[in-house]
């Protein structure tokens, strides 16, 4: 696979066009919403988390950036979406994890066992100036869940 | 390094410059991004090695030998980018950069309007900026203003891009002290008509400021013609090293204007209780300077002056008229700055209709071609035209026909590789 193709899979390409977990839920029980930026491009996202007591019940967002980074949304939406929503701790062990794989310069793959379609994005961590992209939505529920 | 009258010799250009051999992914290097970092050719790289072998010692102070030649040399730099701008040495002082340069102007003005010298700012006085300005040229204006209560205003921009002269001159009145665009707009690449908005600034006295980081490598620049009062400029874009850069000044003005950084080799009699400074450049040059980018610099401008300016500018219209119908030609794609001006510099900022301007950068990267994707450091001018980021291609010297017809193709299927607008 050429490097490019390595980058934008097919299975990145269609959660891009046809993203899941967009537009923002009511903020019902309780919610958290955080925003973020990537100043080098004004990508830009707001995620909201929805908890039942120490399980996140779901995500939504709403945005606008690259291919990448829209991608990277839905995709954290659909692994979540998988489990019928998830342990906090267990996203916050997921995020952590993914952000030491984008980091690693292509050493560390993402499984799919784990992260799901998600690992597809494996591809974006040779590229230097791709992780911030991938990473943006991660990092914003992170952020979110930081505050309750 | 051969021009012949009528001809630009581009291929004997390319082997001046070392990186251009380059290979990037396994495709030899297009590179398009000289608006935001030109590439350098040997005799600047070489220039700077040379002095730091043969010539190194501290400018300006001590006796010895090779005190002198090193100060010879960097004041000989000093009249070559003058004369590169049709200036006079002492009204060039060197800076980092045109960020610094324009932050020098800002807090030097900041300064004046404390000790409520001449050219201080009251509240209520107003700086007119444009809406396409570079943040460089924008944000140390909105910290002046709100250091001293004056207010802000822009020039808007046309639909075209073209500034609205007519809402300049309406903007430009009693109260304006200072007005402050680009000689050339980093994202638009349409060279703007400075002697009209200098003359709105002189009508009401207001100093003009030129942002010519984007004319300076391309076309021939006369600055005192311009009748600007100052002006800055980035080495690092017109073939030079990094790290220096050039505030332009007419005497009058530098003599007004306060410093900003104070501390040695920039005055004549200090007791323990205050200073006496000396006249500008030197007022301006506090503590040590980047002396090997001085001469550096003085390289690149001497290379330029080698090429000819006339012929550059030349070449590039060439370039740029190419680039221009090229990208037009291509379907779902919008030119900022669209318009049949011919006055331009050979850059170009467009978007592509359903693919992120991050993702066209990538498809043309893994073609060796380097171009700039983003907001160009222009978020205003990004926001008037209701866009967040745009790809940006911009040539120089070494720019062949036959890259801008690679990148073209290239860009002409990256709706395809994304599936949009089939």
């Amino acid at each position: 696979m050429s490097g490019l193709e390595s980058l934008y899979q097919d299975l990145i390409l269609d959660h891009s066009k046809h993203p899941h977990g967009t537009g923002l839920a009511p903020e019902e029980g309780v919610t958290a919403t955080a925003h973020e930026r990537n100043p080098v491009c004004g990508d830009e996202i707001t995620v909201r988390v929805r908890l039942d007591g120490d399980r996140i019940r779901d995500v939504t967002w709403e945005g606008s950036g690259c291919s990448i980074s829209q991608a990277s949304a839905s995709m954290l939406v659909s692994l979540i979406e998988e489990e019928g929503g998830m342990p906090r701790a267990a996203a916050s062990t997921l995020i952590d994890a993914f952000r030491e794989a984008m980091r690693s310069r292509g050493q560390i793959p993402l499984d799919e066992e784990t992260f799901g379609d998600a690992a597809a994005l494996s591809g974006a961590s040779k590229f230097s100036a791709r992780v911030k992209c991938a990473m943006l939505a991660w990092v914003t529920l992170e952020n979110a869940l930081a505050q309750v | 390094m051969t021009t012949l009258a009528g001809t630009f010799d581009v291929t004997a250009v390319r082997a001046d410059f070392p990186i251009l051999s380059e290979s990037v992914n396994g495709e030899p290097l297009v590179y398009l991004d000289s608006a935001a970092t030109s590439q350098k050719p040997r005799v600047v790289l070489d220039a700077e090695r040379t002095f730091l072998e043969h010539e190194n010692a501290a400018v300006h102070r001590g006796a010895h030998t090779l005190a002198a030649e090193a100060t010879e040399s960097f004041e000989d730099a000093r009249a070559a980018v003058a004369a590169f701008v049709g200036a006079d040495p002492e009204s060039i002082v060197w800076t980092s950069g045109a960020t610094a340069a324009l932050n020098l102007i800002a807090y030097a003005i900041g300064n004046a309007s404390i000790a409520y010298g001449p050219l201080a700012l009251q509240p209520g006085d107003v700086i007119v900026v444009t809406e396409a300005e570079h943040h460089a040229n924008l944000i140390p204006w909105q910290q002046l203003a709100a250091r001293t209560g004056a207010t802000l205003r822009h020039i808007p921009v046309h639909d075209d891009g073209t500034l609205d002269l007519a809402a300049a001159a309406d903007l430009i009145g009693e109260r304006t002290k200072i007005v402050a665009f680009a000689h050339v707009s980093n994202v638009l690449g349409i060279v703007n008509p400075v002697a009209d908005l200098v003359a709105l600034a002189r009508r009401v006295g207001a100093l003009s400021v030129l942002d010519a980081c984007q004319s300076a490598p391309h076309l021939p620049l006369d600055l005192p013609a311009l009748g600007v009062d100052l002006a800055a400029f980035s080495g690092h874009k017109m073939l030079g090293p990094y790290g220096i850069g050039v505030l332009y000044g007419r005497r009058e003005v530098l003599d007004a204007l306060p410093p900003v950084l104070t501390g040695g080799s920039m005055v004549t009699t200090v007791t323990l209780d205050r200073a006496e400074f000396l006249p500008a450049p030197q007022k301006f040059e506090a503590g040590t300077q980047p002396v090997s980018q001085a001469i550096g610099l003085a390289a690149a401008v001497r290379y330029l002056e080698g090429l000819g300016m006339p012929a550059v500018h030349e070449r590039e219209r060439v370039l740029e008229k190419r680039l221009r119908d090229g990208v037009r030609s291509i379907p779902g794609i919008r030119l900022l700055g669209d318009t049949d001006a011919d006055d331009r510099v050979a850059l170009c900022a467009f978007d592509v209709d359903g693919v992120h301007a991050h993702d066209v950068g990538q498809v043309l990267d893994a073609r060796g071609i380097a171009v700039r994707v983003g907001h160009h450091c222009a978020q205003p001018l990004h926001r008037r035209f209701d866009m967040t980021a745009t790809v940006r291609a911009s040539a120089s010297v070494f720019t062949t026909e036959a890259e801008i017809d690679t990148f073209l193709d290239a860009l002409s299927g990256v709706r395809a590789f994304f599936g949009v607008g089939r």
